[in-house]
């Protein structure tokens, strides 16, 4: 049966090979490819636009393969977990594009799977494989960061629809996206029983969005505002005021999604690549062939094996969490050890480059450069988005160790 | 944990029930009080022998069940839990993985049954000075006849009082610092001119300083090929600090598990000193170095049972990771135990001084990230 199977496999992947070679528009193979940078996350203004990354979107969607194991009645590519690993696989081997990176892809779409009703994942679902939509997720606020379930934005029930005021921030590119996914205040009485999950078209009368510039320079998140502000009532996910089930189970999927994104020893909005060959460069070596400041060759060494060890522990988790049916232990640690390791990275790059790694902006700078030491600053924020260290570690000491609550 | 096969599973099982039983933490402080001359519990070693632990990784041909490493660290992770001292790494691990890697047909044939069936301890003798340095390696081998004539001193040797048979990293050729001119012998200690002392370190257990005043052997001792023998040296070294992180882990484990038991059970100011928060944290930090360590032994004993390009990578992550973690685990197991973490009769002085020396075997963190990093290059 194994072999069966394995033939079966052998046959998908060779169908995919020539399949994702037949398709791949020829531009994208240009390594500064003429591609609006945004197209890659979809959304309206990308709708039937000739932009190769769009045209190379279309494409995979049309066979569900932005969604690989999404089901097909939702336009996915109804993959089993054998197929997608394959699929994944010959992208990598032959060096594609992503089709489509998205919030709804990668948060929204699997709550939906899990929560939505019948009627609310034909309507989102295709469109999220499709990338038509951009979506954006509203759930920190100015008074409720750590403590997200003190949240305020109120939702009223007023018959024939929702009616929301309120405001959040942190919406990580608010001012770009076609609908939001938002956690709201159905009731005032109950603090974790009183939350709702609804989705609210940013097109709607009343929402606002303000970018907040960032130390870094740059500007990914927003505040967004919500003046009386009319949502259809088919628009609640899952039960009135059942939506912190929701929410808990959305920040799991963003917390892998964050965790993954270190395992390669990269860094978000940083400079990748390996950090001893930059140091390299800059710092020399000695007659050994070694770094020639002994320190930060240390420091850079502990840093890259602290990656390795993270990277195996990824794949660990994943491999004892298939085994188990449910999480292991250790993917418990995997976000915070992520955030940890990335701003030592981003800190020791900088240092390895000198005063060329402290360059803002101009002609003395490299991109490589300027790079640098705006992800040393973004990587700032690895430790306090998606759940700060602190909070991650309160999870691990109570969940995981089963520590007693604190007084 | 790793995902287990059925065997590894049962295997892991029987060793975690029979330390429970035969070999917990108090048979290891016993064994020290007793002054035991060999370091460890002959009683031990023999029930182990028995149950065929020593023979775990010798072939079926001679005896043994001819399972990796991987199994083998299984039961290393268990036997650390409890600090169980035993000659298991030393010549179970080492000695067999020196063999099957370097040993000629007839030199397999002549010691590998014996080590199986539990009659003679063997181990590696490499380092000879307070630091570990492999191609500083200075003891000399002179050829003598058909023969050698070995002379020099080796220290801190795993089980060096009760060994009865050393495989000795000599140099044959070239300067300390060379990798070209180091040869391996294979020298029972009865033979003339071989002496030994037992080396009282802070872990009670059973390391000595051997001494070769020109000892004589025959050309049947040499292991490979003259002055070429460095390779093998650091693949046997390999296999060493795998398994030595497997052990180290258990250990750190168990004191982990210990303290996080202790933050549930010991009151102050009215409640259990685990509801505070400076210490919950310190608790999860310790356990994410804990699981990062898992995964790079667990990778390392995989990668070298494979014969993988990186096994050398994963051995000295391994080595360097675990033992960073052993080193903060039972730090802050003296710590948060407050003053009973300094009596003696609290099991926590006992991790601590373990800790320390089986960081400093086979290289401590500094070593291997040195070698980490001229593996890669840099």
């Amino acid at each position: 049966m194994a072999d069966f199977g394995d033939l079966e496999l052998d046959a998908f992947r060779g169908e995919a090979r020539a399949w994702l070679a037949a398709n791949y528009p020829p531009e994208l193979r240009d390594p500064e490819p003429r591609s609006d940078p945004d197209a890659e996350w979809g959304g309206r203004r990308f709708v039937g636009s000739d932009d190769p990354q769009c045209v190379w979107m279309r494409r995979m969607a049309e066979r569900g393969w932005t969604a690989p194991t999404w089901p097909k009645a939702y336009r996915g590519g109804g993959l089993s977990t054998a197929e997608a690993q394959v699929l994944e696989e010959e992208m990598a081997a032959g060096a594609y594009r992503k089709p489509l990176y998205s919030f709804g892809l990668l948060m929204l779409g699997p709550a939906l799977l899990e929560y939505a009703s019948e009627a609310q994942k034909q309507e989102h679902l295709p469109r999220i494989v499709r990338g038509e939509i951009r979506w954006c997720q509203g759930y920190s606020e100015p008074g409720a960061g750590s403590d997200l379930a003190g949240l305020a934005t109120r939702c009223e029930d007023k018959g024939d629809h929702w009616l929301i005021n309120g405001s959040k921030i942190w919406t990580s590119y608010a001012d770009k996206a076609d609908w939001c996914f938002c956690l709201v205040r159905t009731d005032a009485t109950a603090k974790h029983g009183g939350i709702s999950f609804v989705l609210i078209d940013m097109a709607s009368p009343g929402v606002e969005t303000r970018p907040i510039p960032l130390i870094s320079g740059e500007s990914p998140f927003c505040e967004t505002f919500f003046t009386d502000v009319k949502v259809p009532k088919e628009n609640l996910v899952g039960r009135v005021n059942g939506g912190w089930e929701i929410a808990k189970r959305l920040l799991q999927y963003e917390r892998m999604n964050i965790s993954a994104s270190f395992g390669g020893g990269g860094s978000v909005g940083g400079v990748s690549g390996d950090i001893a060959a930059i140091a390299k460069d800059y710092v020399g070596v000695d007659a050994e062939g070694r770094l020639a400041d002994p320190d930060l060759r240390a420091r850079i060494t502990r840093n890259k094996m602290d990656f390795r060890a993270l990277a195996l522990t990824i794949e660990r988790s994943e491999a004892e969490s298939a085994a188990a049916g449910g999480p292991s232990a250790a993917t418990s640690i995997i976000k915070y050890a992520a955030a940890a390791f990335a701003q030592e990275r981003s800190e020791l790059v900088v240092e390895a480059m000198g005063a060329q790694g402290l360059g803002w902006e101009g002609q003395d700078f490299s991109a490589q450069e300027i790079a640098a030491v705006r992800g040393w600053l973004r990587a700032k924020a690895n430790s306090i988005e998606g759940g700060t260290s602190e909070i991650n570690l309160n999870v691990v000491a109570k969940r995981v160790l089963g520590l007693p609550d604190p007084a | 944990m790793a995902v287990l096969t059925e065997e590894q599973t049962l295997l892991r099982d029987a060793a975690r029930s029979w330390t429970r039983d035969r070999s917990p933490i108090g048979a290891f402080r016993r064994m020290r009080d007793s002054g035991a001359p060999l370091g460890y519990d002959p009683a031990v070693w023999r029930e182990m022998g028995e149950m065929g632990w020593a023979g775990v990784m010798v072939p079926e041909a001679y005896g043994g069940s001819e399972a990796d490493l991987f199994t083998m660290g299984l039961l290393l992770e268990e036997t650390g839990r409890t600090l169980t001292a035993s000659p298991l790494l030393a010549t179970g691990l080492v000695a067999v993985g020196a063999l099957l890697l370097g040993g000629s047909g007839d030199q397999q044939a002549c010691w590998l049954p014996r080590i199986a069936d539990g009659e003679i301890v063997a181990t590696l003798a490499v380092d000879e000075g307070p630091h570990h340095v492999p191609e500083n390696t200075a003891f000399k081998a002179v050829p003598h006849g058909s023969g050698w004539t070995l002379s020099g001193v080796k220290t801190f040797v795993l089980e060096g009082m009760a060994a009865h048979l050393f495989i000795v990293a000599a140099r044959s050729a070239g300067q300390p610092g060379d990798r070209d001119g180091v040869s391996l012998f294979l020298v029972p200690a009865h033979d003339a001119g071989l002496s030994r002392r037992a080396l009282r370190l802070a872990d009670s257990r059973g390391a000595a300083i051997v001494t070769f005043d020109d000892v004589e052997v025959g050309p049947d001792a040499l292991m490979g090929e003259a002055g070429k023998g460095f390779n093998l040296l650091d693949a046997i070294l390999d296999r060493a600090r795998a398994g030595l992180a497997a052990e180290m882990l258990g250990s750190a484990a168990q004191a982990f598990e210990t303290t996080l038991e202790y933050l549930k059970t010991r009151t102050q100011f009215g409640r259990p000193i685990g509801t505070f928060q400076a210490l919950q944290h310190r608790a999860a930090k310790m356990f994410t170095e804990l699981e990062l360590a898992r995964s790079t032994v667990e990778a390392a004993l995989r990668a070298l049972d494979a014969s993988d390009p990186d096994s050398a990578l994963l051995a000295s992550l391994a080595k360097a990771k675990t033992g960073e973690a052993y080193h903060l685990i039972s730090n802050e197991m003296v710590q948060m135990h407050g003053g009973v973490g300094m009596t003696d009769a609290y099991d926590a002085g006992l991790y601590l001084k373990r800790a320390r020396a089986a960081e400093a075997t086979f290289g401590g963190p500094a070593f291997h990230r040195d070698r980490y990093a001229r593996l890669q290059g840099y």
